[in-house]
């Protein structure tokens, strides 16, 4: 056991809060994490394996620690936080296959980078996800969606909306923009779920990641010899030509952005589509006031904050937040769901309001250099499945009650396994 | 009103277009330009909304 800090309060804080909480309302981050931001904003908590690390829960700390030059994205940092470790292998004895002591450590991904590496495949990146590129893909991205809608309207009246709406728009989008091939798709979604699993083995978890690593290998290999009109075809004229970027890189990049492209998009989707139904006003306000309906994506990701605690942090250096001393090697979880629900950031932070005038104010999609690099792209898929379904099937509703629905407690990222509608 | 962009802090993600696409564009490379680095105070709002969004803190506001 570590020795606790000295805490403001002994007599409350004698116990060390435990994180990650899971959900048990599918409207609103587990209530713990609020207690926590309003009582203890920066604080000790301990992690289910027992590591001690901070968390950090109020919007001005969140924000102040994720823009500091001396806390690192990197996990292979001592005293990195680890929420969600495997669970126990079950042979004890089985432990051959990618454990080989031969084998290099596996590359970092960006989101584990820092700079002045971070910064250097950032820039790489940027270039296809500006505001600008994805006005571009406005139109294609309507079109990808009317035809899903079209396909509904043709089998209906009744569908499960996860597999027929919220899960192909991302996935068909991020397919696109890479140049794989989508009817890969269910290959990709399974494993991308077995890897983002809190209940699976170690040796699930990596083998689903090198099924997905091996899968885009080819991709990125047939892109080499005949590049493509696409983000990787583009990476290999830009980067690859000129050996900046490696193979191994590259495909580790394609791994990254068709796992964060699909996922948490769809689940985003998927919960906003129960969000609306379950808030006829604002449903309403959706299909009459087009500002609303623009910042309606945003509130969405500040509603659900559905990556909880999927960031993590150590810090490099001694610095103070929040009255609290953090010494370098020190774990630290930003909770992005908590201070997403800061009464001092937002007004009547528990309301689902797509009017807010400070929409875009959230740390749904982190902050710092690390912030999502697909937001623009997740703002315009939101902002048109939304408007797009209400406005052609403005009859849609449930067609089993909220409390039978499938909702992924076992997941690092929330979410909904089906969505059964009917109209 | 006096602007300055940090291009070197800029991480590209484009809030500042978003916020005030006005004054913030974003080149070929993703990186912040600053389309009037002097502009009208009718642009006041959007462009404090633009340097507090800015996760990067790149955008720095004068009198
Ligand atoms: C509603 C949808 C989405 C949410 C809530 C979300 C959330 C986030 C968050 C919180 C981070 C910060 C991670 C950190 O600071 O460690 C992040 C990073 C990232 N996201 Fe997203 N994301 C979404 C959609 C997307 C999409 C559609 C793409 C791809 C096209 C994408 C690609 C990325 C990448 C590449 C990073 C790493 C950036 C870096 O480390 O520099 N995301 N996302
Ligand atoms: S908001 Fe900041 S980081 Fe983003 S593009 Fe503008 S200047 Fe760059």
């Amino acid at each position: 056991m570590v020795s606790p800090q000295t805490p403001e309060t002994p007599s409350q804080l004698s116990s060390v809060p435990r994180i990650p909480v899971p959900r048990t309302c599918p409207f609103a981050p587990p209530a713990e994490y609020g207690r926590l931001r309003d009582t203890a904003p920066v604080t000790r908590a301990q992690l289910p394996g027992g590591q001690e690390v901070w968390a950090v829960s109020t919007f001005t700390d969140v924000r102040s620690l994720l823009v500091r030059p001396d806390v690192s994205s990197d996990p292979r940092r001592p005293g990195f936080p680890e929420p969600f470790p495997d669970a126990p292998t079950e042979e004890p004895g089985a432990t051959e296959g990618p454990a080989d002591p031969e084998e290099e450590a596996p590359l970092p991904q960006l989101f584990e980078m820092d700079p002045p590496q971070h910064t250097r495949y950032r820039r790489m990146l940027i270039p296809e996800l500006t505001v600008k590129r994805v006005n571009e893909l406005r139109p294609g991205i309507q079109q990808l969606v009317d035809r899903l809608i079209d396909d509904m309207l043709a089998t209906g009246p009744e569908t499960d909306l996860v597999p027929a709406f919220a899960l192909p728009i991302p996935s068909m989008v991020i397919c696109q923009l890479l140049g794989v091939a989508y009817d890969s798709h269910e290959f990709f979604q399974s494993r991308t779920e077995i890897v983002l699993s809190k209940t699976v083995t170690a040796e699930q978890r990596e083998t689903a990641y090198l099924e997905l690593y091996a899968f885009l290998d080819e991709v990125v290999s047939a892109t080499e010899s005949d590049p493509t009109d696409d983000i990787l075809g583009r990476l290999v004229v830009k980067y690859r030509r000129t050996d900046e970027l490696s193979h191994e890189m590259l495909v580790n990049t394609a791994v990254l952005l068709l796992l964060a492209g699909h996922e948490t998009s769809a689940n985003t989707i998927a919960l906003g589509v129960l969000t609306f139904l379950e808030h006829p006003g604002q449903l309403r306000i959706l299909l009459t006031e087009p500002a609303a309906a623009v910042s309606a994506a945003d509130e969405m990701v500040r509603f659900h904050s559905l990556g909880d605690v999927d960031i993590s942090r150590v810090a490099t250096a001694d610095f103070t937040l929040g009255g609290q001393t953090i010494h370098a090697g020190e774990g630290i979880l930003p909770i992005l769901s908590a201070a997403n629900r800061d009464p001092q950031a937002f007004e009547r932070p528990d309301e689902f309001d797509i009017r807010r005038p400070d929409s875009r104010h959230h740390v749904g999609f982190g902050y710092g250099p690390h912030q999502c690099l697909g937001q623009n792209l997740a703002r315009a898929e939101l902002e048109i499945a939304y408007r797009t379904l209400f406005t052609r099937i403005p009859s849609l509703r449930l067609a089993v009650p909220v409390d039978e629905l499938d909702f992924k407690t076992d997941s690092q990222i929330f979410g909904l396994r089906s969505l059964p509608v009917t109209w | 009103m006096q602007i300055t962009v940090d291009i070197e802090k800029c991480c590209g993600a484009g809030q500042c277009v978003l916020a005030a696409p006005d004054v913030f564009d974003q080149d070929d490379t993703g990186v912040v330009v600053l389309l009037d680095p002097t502009p009208p105070t009718s642009q006041r709002t959007a462009i404090l909304e633009a340097a507090t969004l800015c996760p990067a803190g790149a955008i720095k506001v004068g009198a």
